[in-house]
């Protein structure tokens, strides 16, 4: 009895971590395979390669780990893209050594607003988050004139993003910090109790003197902050802002979320499998570019492994009453 | 195991349902167990038992909402298996269930057609529709609801009145009706009386559960009673005397249930409330209860004491009047506030399940959630500190677990209650409100319970108890204010406080009207 | 299923003693009928009041207001986010969420632009695979193929959305999460149809679907051409508009009415207590689905003969489907599921538009339209958040 319980718990947080752990050595292997068969090479093992693939993939892993806190207190922010581009837009625009500290603080605020919204007014995050994203969106259109911003990144942007301390990228350090803090927020803070308690039943979060509105705020604000650092350092990394430079971070970072085995309705989900989630993510889409798949078969691979990982692991309950 | 065996003679008598060796269990919890059941047609066929006597699990494998793990069931001789609730309803199966089927957004017209509606050309006949939900509004004579409105927008008296409609719509062989009475007005009541024996004169089979003893006592033929998770005796109505069946339901060990209460004279107000209104549900409630004693609310379901206590511990907006704690004049807007050590209040929610737990968590995590902001040292949680209070929460109130970290839902009812008691009492509150926290738990947990009641209450704790259950009241209680509609109309203590005066009261109406019955003898009402 | 709140019913001393409460219960006859259905529909009433408002300040304010030529443009305008809208409002009603409804309009779109070319010859379906190439059929030319390939592009929308239906119901995965993913596939197909934009309508076609009513007679030679007598009075009126009231008319309002369609409601408004009731859950799940997708599916149709080509277009898929969540909202629809309907998501679709269209003859900086959207879009939702004021047990708010 107790050992069937013991496994249960297990299983449920700790297998979707292994199953989507295996799939990424999965990834590795037939890539290997092909491009050894292919190229007779095999830059999936090489340490150089590897790293710079999770370079590119920190900007999403930090998106990712802020999504994370949202959805475990059952919410969603749809606003992450333009967030993203606004931090970056305004980073450039002011540039100095207020480059970050602007881009951060557009983030937060954004979250704080997107929080208040959901907190207060109770209006649905879904739908809130969508028109915040599309006003911010608005502000950058009316901000840049809808052309790429001529203002560049910052020298302390490009070292974050694009340089590296002792052969390892400076984003990967900065992607490290953020998932160390997440991580440590979720299970060491009294408000990661409270985060996962309100995604669970947000009313016996309340009516157990939690300040529930508190903490969704201060989530909200904490998933902006995230989208608005990404922002600065993809502008580092590619030197620049430029229009839509957040549309290729919004569903994958919810992809990388639930299929780390977080629960899309809230509640449950350990941020190393968002973290294994990210990796996934960022390795099958290196694998798919060195295949030189199409973008067609990439979205469909993409969609396929999405379906395929939550029907070993993500199922919900039938309902019978 | 003479009346075992009665039972199943009971069940070979050409009736209508028969049930043999049926059995069913949640997790480790046994809620029916080989248990053999029948019933006839053209007959009220009353199941009674206490909370947890197995009754609700009985009528839910009949309607196929749950499917049983052993044992058959028949109806009119055929063997018969529903896996659903609609193979039931096919069946000629008719359930009202306590927790309402209705679709809140959904129309009276639709609620009451739903699976069956009236066609033309495969498209609901929405006119046809209409005019049998008043045809059946009307034989129930509740002519008042009109049938568009939606569910959502009617008083729960109307909404269980639909729900009686929707089920004499299907023209069940069989109806079983699970406490369908409960929130109805007594004019209802008479209603459905009525709709009762015509459909006893039809032929019908009818299964009736009821907490409502004058309500049995009018209407049944035969009457079967359940006991942990057993069927303990069926027999005709009139063959058994009330003192008889009440020994029936609760066993035999009744003698040592509440803890005795001390002799003391009445301390100083811990929580003295003055003329607290809210919304026209609360009017003028003025009370007192003194630190170290159980205070009962009582009356019937329904009459403000669930508000009340939501009021007192911030979740309600808009309240006015004054509340004071050990002299000094609080206003809790939030529970945060009203858990805080300086109001220092705890409540214990109505629904534990909705309210009081978040299931899926670990129970450590579940005991911890209330007391986390004195378990942190600065924004981190103390975990050694957690851990220490958490093992002595569970053993203080004796939770029966695996392992701390097992989802909350693992447990039973009762350990689950106790999770919830054990997490207010690690915030040391000086006032502590319950809301029915017997509700659903077996006998054992209750008294356990009960004596940690006392225990508090002698600790110094203020103690403000609603419950249903007025034998609860009277055994638990120092002093019970009995609310009806919003008000407090009587305070009944000592020797007053007897099971007589709470139901006189508890109707408002005047005392010894009702005529004058011995506490132990269950009162007509 | 447990719906039990911590607030009371209101038992009051009238009901007590059997007398139905006055207030509450409001007389039967046929103006208390219409206020109860105008109260039940506030949502629609409101947005359709709200377009009215907002559409005839438009004309009035446009310089060839109130013309066939305005019409036209609007509702060839309008077509492709109603239909959108209207996919997105069933698994809403569900309490469920669809996200490739976008997509879904974006694959239709690519494979009509390959059936609709309207070549006399034919339009030969065919495939190159690792170099060898396949005919899998020939349509015929002229208005049988064209008939023939509208029809595959529904089936093929219709198909994508019983796919959704099948990943929710018998996958068990969250709709939100599944139509992402299925959402994802349906762009990659799309994207293989036409890496680059392209393809050929039927001239036509187009002209025929994206004009006047008498353009469409005329160029299908019924009515003497369009100039039939009796044929005047309808002639201005928009084909596409025509479209959406024949579709909502035919496809929406019986599904509506179907047992199946309550279903959806009933799943939205309490899945348990739908259980309870005998009803067939996963039927009704699977039927707003691919509802849902026949309606995306005619969007895309439209959308490739209105733009004459196909477009797999990620950022457009993208937008129309957020829009679409917002058309539902505005039209009414609660995303908690159970109330509301596809109509009112018409009329929130035309809000949307119609604001855009104000851009264009207010002459406000193209720049800063995108601005005004937003913060639209963004008040439209906050309207309904007032009633958190009134709320006076905070525990309400939790539902």
């Amino acid at each position: 009895m107790t050992a069937a319980s013991l496994n249960l718990s297990l299983s449920r947080d700790a297998r979707p971590i292994l199953i989507s752990a295996s799939f990424i050595v999965v990834i590795l292997v037939a890539g290997t395979f092909y491009t050894l068969s292919r190229l007779g090479t095999a830059p999936l093992l090489s340490p150089n390669y590897l790293l710079q693939q999770l370079q590119i993939g920190s900007f999403l892993g930090i998106v990712a780990a802020g999504m994370m806190i949202v959805i475990l207190i059952s919410q969603i922010d749809l606003s992450v893209p333009w967030t993203l581009t606004a931090a970056a837009m305004m980073a450039t625009a002011v540039g100095g050594p207020w480059a970050l500290p602007v881009g951060l603080g557009v983030g937060l605020l954004v979250g704080l607003v997107n929080g208040v919204g959901v907190a207060y007014l109770r209006i649905p995050s879904m739908i809130f988050t969508l028109g915040v994203n599309a006003v911010m969106r608005g502000l950058m259109v009316a901000h840049t004139g809808g052309f790429a911003p001529q203002t560049a990144a910052t020298d302390l942007m490009r070292w974050l993003a694009a340089e590296h301390s002792f052969g390892i990228p400076n984003a990967l350090f900065v992607w490290l910090a953020v998932s160390a803090l997440v991580a440590l927020i979720l299970r060491r803070m009294a408000l990661g109790r409270y985060i996962y308690a309100i995604g669970n039943k947000e009313a016996a979060a309340y009516l157990a003197g939690v300040n529930t509105r508190g903490v969704i705020v201060i989530s909200f604000a904490l998933c902006g902050l995230a989208a608005g650092l990404a922002g600065v350092l993809l502008a580092g990394y590619s030197t620049k802002a430029y229009q839509g430079m957040g549309d290729a971070y919004l569903l994958p970072s919810i992809a990388a979320v639930v299929i780390g085995g977080t629960n899309i309705l809230g509640g449950r989900g350990r941020y190393l499998g968002t973290l294994v989630g990210v990796i996934l993510i960022v390795l099958l889409n290196s694998v798919l570019s060195i295949m030189e798949m199409p973008e067609a078969g990439r979205q469909v691979i993409y969609g396929a492994v999405i379906i395929l990982m939550l029907l070993v692991y993500g199922r919900g309950e039938r309902v019978t009453s | 195991m003479v009346e075992e065996s009665r039972a199943v003679n009971a069940a070979s008598e050409g009736d209508f349902l028969t049930l043999s060796g049926i059995s069913k269990r949640y997790g480790g919890v046994t809620a029916l167990e080989n248990v053999d059941f029948a019933c006839g047609r053209g007959k009220i066929h009353a199941v009674l038992g206490e909370n947890g006597a197995g009754k609700s699990t009985l009528i839910k494998i009949v309607a196929g909402v749950v499917q049983p793990d052993a044992g058959t069931m028949r109806l009119d001789g055929k063997e018969v298996r529903f896996p659903s609730p609609s193979s039931g309803n096919a069946a000629g199966v008719a359930s009202i269930f306590q927790e309402l089927s209705l679709l809140p957004d959904l129309s009276v017209a639709d609620n009451i057609s739903i699976a069956t509606p009236p066609r033309r050309f495969g498209i609901i006949d929405a006119k046809a529709q209409r005019r049998r939900a008043e045809a059946l509004l009307a034989e129930i004579g509740c002519e008042d609801v009109n049938p568009l409105m939606r569910v959502r927008d009617l008083p729960l008296s109307r909404r269980q009145m639909v729900e009686i409609a929707k089920a004499l719509g299907q023209r069940p062989q069989l109806l079983v009706l699970d406490e369908a009475t409960s929130a109805l007005t007594s004019a209802d009541v008479e209603k459905v009386y009525a709709m009762l024996a015509r459909l006893k004169a039809q032929n019908v089979a009818i299964l009736y559960i009821s907490h409502r003893m004058h309500e049995v006592e009018a209407l049944a033929d035969r009457a079967s009673v359940f006991r942990n998770g057993r069927h303990i005796e069926t027999f005709d109505w009139g063959t058994r005397s009330t003192a008889e069946i009440v020994q029936l339901m609760i066993g035999r060990d009744i003698a040592t249930q509440y803890p005795t209460k001390p002799k003391r004279p009445r301390a100083k107000a811990a929580l003295k409330l003055d003329n607290l209104c809210w919304e026209k549900r609360l009017e003028a409630i003025s009370l007192d209860v003194g630190a170290g004693e159980i205070v009962g609310l009582g009356g019937l379901d329904g009459q403000g004491q669930k508000t009340l206590l939501l009021a007192l511990f911030g979740v309600l907006r808009g309240v006015t009047g004054e509340i004071t704690i050990n002299g000094k004049p609080v206003r809790p807007g939030s529970p945060a506030v009203a858990k805080s050590p300086s109001v220092g209040i705890a409540l214990v929610p109505e629904d534990r399940k909705t309210e009081g737990l978040m299931l899926p968590m670990s129970i450590a995590d579940n005991l911890a959630i209330a007391s986390l902001n004195t378990l942190a040292k600065g924004l981190f949680v103390d975990r050694a500190k957690e851990r220490a209070a958490v093992e002595k929460g569970i053993d203080r109130l004796r939770i029966k677990i695996g392992d701390s970290k097992d989802a909350v839902s693992t447990l039973s009812g009762g350990n689950q209650q106790k999770v919830v008691i054990a997490k207010w009492l690690m915030t040391k509150p000086g006032i502590i409100l319950l809301n029915d926290p017997t509700r659903g738990i077996d006998v054992g947990t209750k008294q356990e319970i009960y004596r940690l009641m006392r225990e508090l209450a002698d600790q110094g704790v203020a103690i403000l108890f609603y419950s249903t259950d007025y034998d609860e009241l009277i055994g638990c209680c120092d002093r019970v204010a009995i609310m009806y509609d919003g008000r407090i109309v009587r305070e009944l203590e000592g020797a007053n406080l007897n099971e007589h005066n709470i139901i006189a009261s508890a109707l408002n109406i005047d005392s010894g009207a009702a005529g004058a019955s011995s506490a132990g003898e269950v009162a007509h009402v | 299923m447990s719906n039990s709140t911590l607030s009371e019913p209101a038992v009051s001393g009238a009901s007590m003693s059997g007398v139905p409460m006055p207030g509450l219960l409001p007389r039967r006859s046929l103006g208390g009928d219409l206020l109860i259905r105008i109260r039940q529909n506030i949502g629609l009433v409101t947005a359709i009041g709200l377009f009215c408002v907002v559409y005839l300040f438009y004309h009035f304010a446009h310089p060839k207001g109130f013309s066939s030529a305005v019409f036209v443009q609007n509702a060839d305008e309008v077509f492709t986010l109603a239909m959108v809208a209207m996919a997105q409002t069933l698994p809403v009603l569900a309490a469920g969420l669809d996200l490739s409804v976008g997509a879904v309009m974006t694959m239709v779109g690519c494979i009509a632009s390959y059936l609709l070319s309207g070549a006399a010859e034919g339009t030969p379906i065919e495939f190159t695979l690792g170099g060898a190439h396949h005919v899998l059929a020939v349509l015929p030319g002229g208005i049988a193929g064209i008939m023939t390939g509208m029809l595959i592009c529904l089936i093929a929308g219709t198909f994508a959305g019983f796919l959704n239906g099948c990943v929710v119901v018998y996958g068990r995965i969250q709709p939100i999460i599944a139509t992402l993913a299925t959402g994802a596939i349906y762009i990659g197909i799309a994207l293989f149809l036409r890496p680059t934009p392209g393809g050929k309508i039927d001239d036509d076609l187009n002209w025929a679907l994206t004009n006047s009513l008498q353009d469409f007679a005329s160029t299908i030679h019924i009515f003497d051409d369009g100039n039939a007598a009796w044929f005047a009075p309808f002639g201005t009126i928009p084909v596409p508009f025509v479209l959406i009231v024949a579709i909502a008319l035919l496809v929406w309002v019986p599904f509506r009415r179907s047992v199946t369609g309550r279903g959806v409601y009933a799943i939205g408004s309490a899945e348990g207590a739908a259980y309870m009731s005998g009803l067939r859950i996963d039927r009704a799940k699977l039927a707003a689905f691919t509802l849902a997708g026949f309606f995306a599916g005619c969007g895309g149709l439209f959308l490739a003969i209105q733009t004459s080509s196909g477009n797999a277009d990620i950022p457009q898929a993208g937008t129309y489907t957020l829009n679409s969540i917002a058309a539902v909202v505005i039209g009414g629809t609660s995303l908690l599921g159970g109330t509301g309907s596809a109509i009112g998501s018409i009329f929130g679709a035309l809000i949307l538009r119609v604001i855009s269209f104000f851009f264009r003859i207010f002459d406000i900086a193209p720049l800063l339209q995108p601005l005004f959207e937003g913060i639209i879009l963004l008040a439209a939702v906050s309207i309904g958040a007032l009633r958190v004021l009134r709320v006076k047990n905070t525990l309400e708010l939790f539902r």
